[in-house]
């Protein structure tokens, strides 16, 4: 084990075996939200006490991971959506405490590693064929990392 | 105090998670263990210091005849490398003491020296940042340095003009940089962004203000 497997090993990725490109997934990501001023104020003396432990909660972004990058503690996802008619992408590093889980909902046929292509396209030409004979094994590692 | 430093080798680079998940990036270093070689005094050497080795197997074969005596004399084998870290003149340390990593703690401040990686005859816009000139519409002027001076007076150029030349390969210092975390077992020391140097070159780590300490 070199230097570098050292420090990671302490790091767990939330690998998933049917992560893959061309998988729509749900990403549940820890939201921090800051207390509003004026109820801050009303409770300063509690909200010190608090200040550490700001309300956090779940938010669930769901979209068609695009690319997978990266090894180890470093590998990450790149999750795309059409929000409002607008494409939206975000990029999950697997690793991060901030990423609660991931969910796999459904796997696509796909022949590109990175489907950078789907940018250009939208509505009925954005149709992928979804894969649909999934072992029962998978789900059960899945069930575990999460 | 003991010796406030410690030599090291780089390792590479990995990325770390905060507490609050952001990704921090981060420098693994092999540091230490190491082991000091030789007290040096006011009263013999005109300044107070210790020079310390970094333990790695070096085969006494290709240890020159005068630093064996060296580390003969120290009582201990000899090291591939040896570098002195400054310390006050009271204090009590003797060859065969040793230094690991445990003298940092996560978010610890240091300043870490070693040599940048050489970049070869370089020109004017890597060198010293020139913004160089318009790759198209006719600029006709490019990378060049542009006017170096005026012409009959002083009918040369003045010294120390930022110039074309040989860039990297010196002795570069960033200082404040964070500590993320030790590994004590392991001789590791993890700190947040870059170190200067290759892979594998050593490096020397100082606690942040302590490197010209005792002068």
């Amino acid at each position: 084990m070199n230097a570098i497997e050292t420090i990671e090993k302490n790091i767990n990725p939330k690998i998933h075996p049917d992560l893959r490109t061309g998988s729509t997934v749900r990403v549940h990501v820890k939201v921090r939200e800051s207390v509003l001023k004026e109820e801050q104020k009303a409770k300063t003396a509690k909200a010190k006490k608090d200040k550490d432990q700001e309300r956090e909660r779940i938010q669930i972004f769901e979209g068609l991971v695009v690319g997978i990058r990266g090894t180890g503690a470093k590998r990450s996802i790149t999750v795309r959506k059409v929000s409002f008619g607008e494409g939206v992408e975000r990029i999950f590093p697997l690793s991060t405490p901030s990423v609660d889980k991931i969910e796999v909902l459904k796997r696509h046929h796909v022949r590109r590693a990175k489907l950078y292509f789907v940018r250009d396209l939208k509505g009925k030409a954005l149709r992928l064929k979804e894969l649909r004979d999934k072992p029962a094994k998978a789900k059960s590692k899945a069930e575990a990392a999460s | 105090m003991p010796v406030q430093g410690i030599i090291a080798k780089k390792v590479g680079m990995t990325q770390v998670y905060g507490k609050d998940g952001r990704a921090i990036p981060a420098t693994v270093l092999t540091a230490g263990p190491c082991v000091v070689v030789e007290r040096k005094t006011t009263a013999k050497h005109g300044y107070s210091a210790v020079q310390v080795g970094f333990v790695e197997d070096k085969r006494v074969k290709h240890t020159t005849k005068p630093m064996q005596g060296h580390f003969k004399k120290a009582g201990i084998p000899p090291t591939r490398v040896t570098r002195e870290f400054r310390v006050p003149e009271a204090e009590a340390i003797n060859p065969g003491d040793k230094v690991n990593v445990s003298l940092f703690g996560p978010g610890d401040k240091v300043s870490i020296t070693g040599t940048s990686k050489g970049k070869g005859f370089a020109g004017v816009v890597k060198r010293h940042h020139f913004a160089g000139g318009d790759g198209t519409h006719g600029s006709m002027f490019h990378r060049a340095p542009g006017g170096i001076g005026a012409s009959a007076f002083p009918s040369r150029v003045i010294k120390g003009l930022r110039a074309a030349g040989h860039m990297g390969d010196e002795t570069v210092t960033t200082r404040n940089i964070q500590v993320v975390e030790i590994d004590a077992e392991n001789n590791l020391l993890v700190v947040k962004g870059a170190v200067p140097g290759s892979i594998s070159s050593y490096v020397v780590v100082h606690k942040a203000g302590t490197r010209r300490a005792g002068k």
